[in-house]
């Protein structure tokens, strides 16, 4: 599917090529191929516990695949030692699913954080990047706050302006839009696409949020059971005639795609007792 | 936690008194600054000296004005030679000072007592007290005790059970 | 059966976590060295593991110190020797009890506080992010507060060994009405520097620094990133090193002051 898919962009900034990789006995990915065109944003879509996140440490090279390849720019990855790795993350950005803001740190120092570690500008000019940031996900005025003092939704932007406080040329988002309110998702989502458009990066970006994900992204993907099952422009799969995809990008809660975690039949499991 | 300049100031004072503490060991405590150097070194001959350590007070009149440094047998007259410093500010000891090896308390620790002799001369670096009396060896005395009994009792009392 | 079984897979899992504690101190003094070229991240640290636990080591040494003057007393006054007094409490104090009561504190107060943060920073996904942001953690997070620690305990040891001294004066001068004069000279004719003072408060207390420190950030950074995991490892942290402190205690006094 995605030989069929790449010839479409005119440059690929990740590749990845038959990844497969389980936790214990589970399998989550059964060798998947995607394609991250360059300076573009792409969505990844799929039910919840399918392993998007998964997916994002496995391209950021924190997990390591059991078999297949995932390039950026076409090094890959895995076959890297640490200190290389750790020179090609200093252009990547991750927005985590949790946040993960410092917690002994002040929000300020969480965002001057990776300025801090990777150059040597003078204070002064490190203040003035870390209000921009923070100004750009509109909370200047929390500079001050420790992250045990922020609301759930805004350690996320906080965590955001951290994530893009270098300009990586490849930033990856997990789920930025969950606990926002409808203003602040419609400023992300500007946020996310004036970033991509006017500073040429390319974002990942990982929702449920359908609606959202749709009107931001240029691409989609759309994972489950191990399988990319669907993917194309957001158009394309709006009309695309798989139940699977119709179901999934209109909600619907009956269809093909598994709600639940695997497990045997409801009625078994009540009545059988054991397990 | 506390603004960065609160920080530092509490680390700046606990390393001091880290250190104000290691300082009073070494100073107060073991008495570092007795040791070696500042003072004249004078030599006594005896014929046992008991407990005496190296690092015994030496003493006048109840006052502590040095420590012993060494002890060792001499290898000609086979007594034990003990050498000790005074401290520098004691000076003006006469050469005839006698020293005695002395028991701070019953069971207590052994030191060299000094009692100043008449002379005029006074003592030098490297000189030799003439005058000394050996440590009390308490075996020793309670032998001679029992000895000098016995001896009073013209031998017929026999030793009790025990 | 089940009891075999039981019984293979504790000495697995430990001789497990001991293989990865030791190839931990790589790393561990990799980072270290790379701290040495930013003190400030070790000074932050030296505020939570040595000015915090101040007060415990004060409070904890002028009550040990009290407590063997008055012990210490009561034995010597049967002797006669009651003016040996600063002998003893500065002895015990120095050779043993100082550098052992103040890492057993340590680990109590600072070890675990040590393991709980590192533990939590990384079940709340702070380790990945800051690796993510090509930061390794060792050095960044981990080595600084090794460093502090292993620079803290001597500190906190001579403070707790002085403060002690101190009390038993308070004790035994003040109040049981040994010489001043005695206390202290009697003290520095039996106490030497080199052999007391540098083998007790001081290299014993690096070697202790050494260990708790290593058991302790060791445990965070290897702990089952939950709140049960944490609080188990925290628990190991105080165990571990309360048993590998009076363990190695008691070889450092065999080589030191002989005797076995
Ligand atoms: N540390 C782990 N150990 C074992 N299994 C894990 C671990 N982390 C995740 N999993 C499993 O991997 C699967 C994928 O997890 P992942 O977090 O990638 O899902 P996700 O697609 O991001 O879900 P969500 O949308 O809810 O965030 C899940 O089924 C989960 O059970
Ligand atoms: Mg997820």
């Amino acid at each position: 599917m995605p030989d069929s898919a790449s010839p479409r962009f005119a440059e690929v900034l990740v590749r990845v090529r038959g990844l497969r990789f389980s936790r214990g006995t589970r399998v989550i990915f059964d060798g998947i191929d995607l394609d991250i065109p360059r300076g573009r944003v792409t969505a990844i879509m799929g039910p919840s516990g399918t392993g998007k996140t998964t997916l994002l440490k496995l391209i950021g090279g924190q997990l390591r695949p059991q078999a297949g390849s995932v390039e950026i720019g076409g090094t890959a990855i895995h076959a890297l030692s640490r200190s290389e790795l750790f020179e090609l993350r200093k252009g990547i950005g991750m927005l985590f699913q949790s946040g993960a803001l410092f917690t002994g740190l002040s929000v300020f120092e969480n965002v001057a954080f990776p300025l801090r570690e990777h150059t040597r500008l003078p204070e002064s000019l490190i203040r003035t990047l870390v209000l921009m940031k923070l100004e750009s996900v509109g909370l200047r005025g929390a500079r001050q706050l420790m992250p045990s003092e922020l609301s759930g939704g805004m350690a996320r932007r906080v965590a955001l302006a951290r994530a893009i406080a270098l300009d990586p040329a490849l930033i990856m988002y997990d789920e930025p839009f969950t606990g926002q309110d409808p203003i602040s998702m419609g400023v992300l989502v500007k946020l996310i696409r004036l970033l991509n458009d006017a500073l040429g990066m390319t974002s990942i970006v990982v929702s449920h949020d359908v609606k959202e994900a749709a009107s931001i992204a240029d691409y989609l993907y759309l994972i489950s059971g191990g399988q990319v099952v669907a993917h194309g422009t957001p158009a394309e799969l709006e009309r695309a005639d798989s139940d699977w995809v119709d179901q999934f990008m209109h909600g619907l809660p009956d269809g093909p795609v598994p709600f639940h975690y695997p497990a045997p039949a409801y009625a078994d499991d009540l009545l059988g007792g054991a397990g | 936690m506390p603004a960065s300049k609160t920080v530092e100031i509490a680390v700046g004072v606990f390393v001091a008194l880290g250190f104000a503490a290691l300082f009073m060991l070494a100073l107060k405590v073991s008495g570092i600054s007795h040791e070696g150097g500042e003072g004249y070194r004078v030599r006594a001959h005896f014929e046992n000296v008991g407990g005496l350590k190296v690092r015994s007070p030496v003493s006048m009149a109840g006052v502590r004005i040095g420590r012993v440094t060494a002890i060792s047998v001499d290898p000609q007259r086979f007594d034990a030679l003990v050498e000790m410093t005074i401290e520098r500010r004691y000076d003006n000891l006469p050469v005839d000072t006698s020293a005695k090896i002395l028991t701070s308390g019953l069971l207590g620790e052994q030191y060299v007592g000094l009692e100043a002799g008449g002379a005029d001369a006074v003592l030098q670096d490297g000189s030799t007290l003439k005058l000394t009396q050996s440590a009390l060896v308490l075996e020793n005395i309670i032998g001679q005790f029992l000895f000098s009994k016995a001896a009073e009792g013209g031998g017929s009392a026999a030793p009790a059970k025990p | 059966m089940n009891a075999l079984a039981a019984l293979g897979r504790w000495t697995l899992e430990h001789v497990a976590r001991l293989g990865r504690g030791s190839a931990f101190l790589l790393p561990l003094l990799v980072g270290v060295c790379a701290v040495l070229l930013r003190p400030r991240l070790v000074i932050r640290q030296l505020f939570s593991v040595g000015v915090l636990s101040l007060p415990i080591v004060l409070v904890s040494g002028l009550f040990v110190g009290m407590v063997l003057a008055l012990q210490g007393y009561n034995t010597l006054v049967d002797f006669g020797a009651a003016e040996s007094l600063g002998t003893v409490v500065a002895l015990t104090l120095v050779r043993e009890l100082g550098p052992v009561v103040a890492a057993l504190l340590y680990a109590g107060r600072a070890g675990s506080a040590l393991t709980a943060e590192i533990g939590l920073m990384k079940a709340t996904e702070q380790l990945s992010s800051m690796e993510m942001m090509a930061v390794d953690p060792i050095s960044r997070v981990i080595a600084p507060r090794f460093l502090a620690g292993f620079l803290a305990l001597p500190l906190l040891a001579a403070i707790f060994t002085a403060v002690g001294i101190l009390g038993g004066h308070l004790v035994g001068v003040g109040m049981l009405g040994v010489d001043d004069g005695a206390y202290w000279s009697q003290m520095q004719a039996k106490v030497q520097f080199g052999r007391d003072i540098l083998n007790g408060v001081v290299v014993k207390s690096l070697v202790f620094g050494l260990v708790a420190n290593w058991i302790a950030v060791f445990e965070g950074y290897d702990a089952v990133p939950t709140a049960e995991g944490i609080g188990r490892s925290t628990t190991r942290t105080v165990v571990n090193t309360s048993l590998a402190v009076l363990g190695l205690d008691f070889v450092l006094t065999a080589l030191m002051f002989g005797g076995v």
